[in-house]
């Protein structure tokens, strides 16, 4: 790996992405043992560090943790002295005397995580970041196609959803613009970011035209929240017009993939037909997870034991 | 590498003399290939497992089992490298519960593969008993653990390297020691 940190896919070379989804598939072969641990990680100390609610992307690192046997601590904003002001800063250099060796971090504010690496010693990884980056879900989401069609290059893939405000979205179009996949993207136009042509990303607001032709629709939540700000009529109407359903997917190219990164509204972005279909690797998509995490601390871990001589950390 | 440096002390009629006899004292040892199973440690103990397997396979007249373990994940020193070794897959699609496990590697050393291969064994289930094979016993032990099976003991000095190479991964046949003084296995 080339950086210390998973800070983001932007700018991640594709040698570095293959590795970890190769790596992947080692640590899926783990999970379906019988002992489905490893003692790789021992004696290394990982805090997850939530500022936002989380179930998935939360049991799963906590999960891929325990799995290569690192110790955990887990952390959540809301009944903690973050009520009381101290700052996200503080709140990490006070952990981290507690000596620890890996900051799992997700925060409303994007940039934060990068923010942490100015100003600690230890390992970051971003599990999400405002509308900034989800890095580990951009990884489980290739890794899963990839799974499916052996390969990323020259796959054509839409985004469907709330694009301006997806984390999950900008993970998923660098590491896949990076490994060659056609990458285009259907929404709202009040939701769709301007200017994303000049990334070779093709944009659509009507869905049957984004359809067409396509290998992977992954379908983006619709963060409710969203309507109260003026930016959607209805969720009736978002539904209507942007909602995957059965009758829409007769334009999809053969052996097409339906994926959403959860939590699913049923009935509002996805139909609960769609989202039980043979067709929905949604489920694998959660359990892929676990094994991209686990590549991800594993190769990330190299020389993070700290020296006993001078009680630092080996430098990059 | 400079040719001079270098001592060919096994060719590929040696290698095969040495599995051939491994086979047949595994045989001996175990009366019979009954319960056992054969698990090579990636990359090149998992060729001479197969060779093994084939050879105990043409005696006994039954096909063994063959699995590979890669051991990366159970290293004592992964924190301490810089760059992470490449995880490969593991391929145990037996049971090993009750069963007679011979692992097999290249070479023994320190005797640290051995131990981490003894423990990724160990989480797959109780077997048995594990019994060791190896093409090539080194010396300079660290850990209490010692070959039931040696095609050849080469006394090493630590600074001299034990090159197997074998016609699957390398094109060719051969046990050699480098003297240059590069060190490790």
């Amino acid at each position: 790996m080339r950086s210390r940190h998973l800070l983001g896919l932007e700018g991640m070379p594709a040698e570095d992405i293959n590795l970890i989804l190769d790596t992947a598939i080692s640590f899926k072969e783990v999970l379906s043992r019988r002992i489905p641990k490893v003692p790789t990680l021992r004696g290394m100390t990982i805090v997850n560090l939530f500022y936002e609610p989380s179930t998935r992307t939360r049991i799963s690192f906590e999960l891929a943790e325990k799995r290569l046997s690192a110790d955990t601590v887990n952390f959540s904003a809301s009944g903690s002295s973050v009520s009381k002001g101290e700052t996200l800063k503080d709140t990490l250099q006070n952990i981290e005397a507690m000596k620890i060796d890996m900051v799992v971090i997700r925060h409303s504010a994007a940039g934060s995580p990068h923010y942490l690496t100015t100003c600690c010693q230890s390992i970051v990884i971003n599990a999400g970041d405002g509308a900034h980056e989800h890095p580990t879900q951009g990884l489980l989401d290739i890794f899963t196609m990839r799974e499916k069609y052996g390969k990323i290059d020259g796959l054509k893939v839409v985004i469907v959803g709330d694009i301006k405000h997806s984390r999950v979205a900008r993970s998923n179009i660098w590491g896949l613009l990076t490994l060659g996949a056609k990458v285009s993207v259907c929404g709202p136009p009040t939701l769709l970011p301007v200017e994303m042509e000049k990334f070779g990303i093709k944009v659509f607001d009507d869905l049957d035209e984004a359809l067409d032709g396509v290998d992977i629709v992954n379908v983006l939540r619709l963060q409710r929240e969203r309507q109260q700000s003026g930016l959607l009529p209805s969720l009736r109407e978002y539904s209507r017009y942007w909602g995957i359903t059965k009758e829409r997917l007769g334009k999809l190219n053969e052996n097409f993939t339906i994926m959403h990164p959860g939590p699913m509204n049923r009935g509002v972005e996805i139909s609960s037909e769609v989202a039980e279909g043979t067709y929905s690797v949604i489920l694998p998509q959660v359990t892929n997870g676990v094994a991209i995490r686990m590549a991800v601390l594993y190769l990330l871990s190299g020389g993070s034991r700290k020296d006993p001589t001078t009680g630092g950390k080996v430098d990059e | 590498m400079p040719k001079d440096t270098t001592v060919r002390i096994m060719n590929e009629k040696s290698i095969a003399l040495a599995l051939t006899r491994i086979s047949h004292e595994i045989i001996e040892r175990n009366k019979g290939t009954d319960n056992i199973v054969i698990i090579g440690i990636r990359t090149r103990g998992a060729i001479l497992a197969e060779r093994l397997a084939e050879n105990l396979s043409k005696i006994g007249k039954v096909a063994l089992p063959v699995g590979v373990i890669d051991i990366t994940l159970y290293r004592d020193d992964v924190q301490d490298k810089l760059d992470q070794p490449v995880v490969q897959k593991t391929d145990l699609l037996f049971d090993i519960v009750d069963k007679v496990v011979v692992l097999v590697d290249d070479v023994i050393y320190t005797g640290r593969t051995i131990r981490a291969a003894l423990d990724a064994i160990i989480d797959f289930g109780r077997p048995r008993a594990i019994q060791l094979a190896v093409l090539i016993d080194r010396g300079h032990r660290e850990l209490p653990i010692g070959p039931d099976f040696i095609g050849k003991v080469v006394p090493t000095s630590r600074n001299e390297r034990v090159e197997v190479h074998l016609i699957e991964q390398d094109g060719v046949d051969e046990v050699i020691i480098d003297r240059s003084g590069r060190g490790g296995v």
